[in-house]
């Protein structure tokens, strides 16, 4: 098998000034055997005159220190990589040399108030630097769980993510910070977890998690934890969980309110087992929509935090067949006990889901963009700029709520939000052509809906909403 | 030869006073050509050594790799480590020789009672059974 060994600089004039030299071996033993015969003079740095590796010599298999594997019999695949790593010591102190531990010196104090707890201990500390957690998404309740994740040590966290970072992030997403809008989340994770703690692996994946690359990304860690701020990614977390066996340990929030739960362990129930159907699509406004208090994902994500590093530790009762609800406006936490449904679809006795599915389609989202795709009845800002600046006739309709109309609004408009269109058709028109429009664009696309329905004809949407008018015609509408 | 400008000289006295009674250890990151070693800056290490600071130091792979990782990220390399001997000569000691690796300059700085003394730079003999002095400059 042919092996790449990193050389550190104070070894490469041994190796004519190479910093990766290429030997063959199916284990470590015999990669490094095989380096010290084609150049000999490497052989007395390395090696102790009892023929043991000396102790300031670390052998790293990729990002694995080979005492935590199988030392010098570990064995070595294509694509690994052999890293020669230098300990650095010395002193006026007599010579002894110190015992080998599982955990650095360096760990031992970075790590000390979880050491000296018997929960934790020692053993426990090394559980969670061999552990690996999944965190999908970077967002609200993804900054706390990364960020105490891995100060607590966990080993290898891996993240994924597609979105850049918004300044409307910033009042709840702590892992990023001012100077990062507009850079990929993943990036400024990365930057701010490396701070934290730079004994951890982290593991960016820039994608969207898809019933395509679920599976296979989820097979390459221990735990799955789900920061995702939508149904069709909520389902495809946990059939995905379900199918690779991974607990999920799920939170979620809405404006002062948050949900957590343990789900699809060995003996607990899955998330269908309590919503076996996602709420029609439009029902449950999302965060974006709906807002969220900013300090409701740090204390969500950070009870996400305490039962992933609980189900590491094996300590504890895990939040398993139970759903916490917390409220931060009352201040009050309830657990509801949940069941393992014997019919479930999916973890019940007799399952009918045996892949994942088309999510989107699940959830009812798949129509709405279809609806969406039919330009007829979209007016696009800068459109919508031009004819009102040719003094046409227009009524522009705002269906967003009071407190949003007090942001900003478009000169002219009237507010009717959209809870309260049907019962206010009356003040409208059909004679009248109306240009419909919300934050973003979601709410107004369901007010033409109610207007066509009831007779209405001249309507338009106005394309991405108030916040896209502030991009592409008046930068002095504020965007939120 | 290695040159060691004098900012970083006082900077590793003054880290070397700073931890007295116990030893002070970092890396000296810069450039290395035709046996002319260049510091550009020190990347302090912690001690991890977890008792008998005062008579020894230990940094670990993981530290060490950080620290290559950062100086990479500038363009430079490791190209020596520097610690202090409190209440002791400027001279590596037996423990210095047996767990040091060929190549890099070590730079050692006594430290006494508290006020830093002289600073000399040595590097490891190929036969791994002596350390050679090293001309040190300080530009």
């Amino acid at each position: 098998m042919p092996v790449k060994i990193l050389i550190p600089t104070p070894l490469r004039s041994f190796v004519g000034g190479l910093s990766e030299v290429d030997v063959e071996g199916q284990t470590v033993g015999d990669a490094l055997r095989s380096l010290v015969e084609r150049h000999g003079q490497l052989k007395k740095h390395l090696y102790a005159e009892d023929g043991k590796l000396r102790s300031f010599v670390n052998v790293y298999v990729n990002d694995e220190d080979v005492r935590y594997l199988s030392q010098g019999e570990t064995k070595l695949g294509e694509k690994d990589v052999v890293s020669i790593v230098p300990s650095v010591a010395g002193g006026v102190g007599p010579s002894t040399t110190a015992s080998p531990l599982p955990l650095s010196a360096e760990e031992i104090r970075r790590y000390s108030r979880h050491l000296i707890m018997p929960e934790v201990g020692l053993q426990g500390q090394v559980k969670l630097k061999k552990a690996s957690v999944l965190l999908i998404g970077a967002g609200g309740l993804g900054s706390p769980l990364a960020l105490y994740l891995a100060a607590a040590g966990v080993g290898r966290i891996g993240i994924v993510d597609f979105d850049v970072v918004d300044e409307s992030n910033l009042q709840r997403q702590v892992i990023h910070g001012t100077s990062d809008v507009g850079r990929p989340k993943l990036e400024s994770a990365r930057a701010r977890l490396r701070e934290v703690n730079p004994l951890v692996k982290i593991e960016t994946h820039e994608m969207r998690l898809t019933s395509a690359n679920a599976l296979d990304l989820f097979r390459g860690y221990d735990i799955v934890a789900d920061g995702t701020d939508n149904f069709p990614t909520r389902y495809l977390v946990n059939d995905a969980c379900v199918l690779t066996g991974k607990p999920n340990v799920y939170g979620s929030i809405f404006r002062f309110e948050g949900q957590a739960s343990v789900f699809a362990t060995a003996d607990g129930p899955c998330y269908r087992c309590l919503y076996p159907e996602p709420p029609p699509a439009g029902l449950v406004p999302s965060c974006a929509e709906g807002g969220v208090l900013g300090v409701l994902p740090g204390i969500v994500g950070s009870i996400q935090a305490a039962e992933v590093i609980k189900l590491i530790l094996g300590a504890g009762q895990p939040l398993v067949g139970r759903l916490l609800l917390f409220d931060a406006l009352a201040t009050t936490f309830r657990t509801l006990k949940t069941r393992k449904d014997p019919n479930c679809p999916l973890c019940g006795t007799n399952p009918t889901i045996k892949h994942l599915i088309d999510y989107e389609a699940f959830c009812g989202i798949e129509a709405e963009w279809v609806n969406a795709a039919a330009g007829e009845f979209e007016i696009a800002p800068v459109d919508l700029k031009k004819r009102i600046d040719r003094g046409e006739d227009l009524v522009l309709l705002d269906v967003r709520e009071p407190q949003e109309w007090e942001i900003c609004r478009l000169k002219g408009a009237t507010l009717i939000p959209l809870g309260r269109l049907p019962y206010a058709l009356g003040e409208l028109s059909t004679a009248d052509e109306i240009v419909a429009y919300c934050r973003m664009g979601g709410r107004s696309r369901k007010a033409l809906q109610i207007l066509q329905e009831a007779g209405f004809r001249k309507v338009r949407n106005l394309t991405g909403g108030i916040n896209a008018w502030a991009e592409t015609v008046d930068p002095s509408v504020p965007r939120y | 030869m290695i040159r060691v400008p004098q900012d970083v000289v006082e900077e590793i006295r003054a880290q070397g006073a700073g931890s007295y009674p116990e030893e002070c250890c970092g890396a000296l990151v810069g450039r290395a050509s035709d046996g002319l070693k260049s510091v550009v800056l020190t990347r302090p290490f912690a001690n991890g050594n977890p008792d008998s600071r005062e008579r020894r130091y230990y940094v670990g792979p993981d530290a060490y790799r950080e620290a290559e990782t950062w100086a990479r990220a500038q363009g430079l390399d490791v190209v020596g480590i520097y610690h202090s001997h409190p209440d002791h000569p400027a001279r590596p000691s037996e423990f210095d020789r047996e767990h040091a690796w060929p190549w890099y300059s070590y730079v050692i700085l006594s430290v006494e009672q508290g006020k830093p003394g002289s600073m000399t730079s040595w590097v490891l003999a190929d036969e791994r059974d002596r350390f050679d002095p090293e001309e040190l400059q300080c530009p």
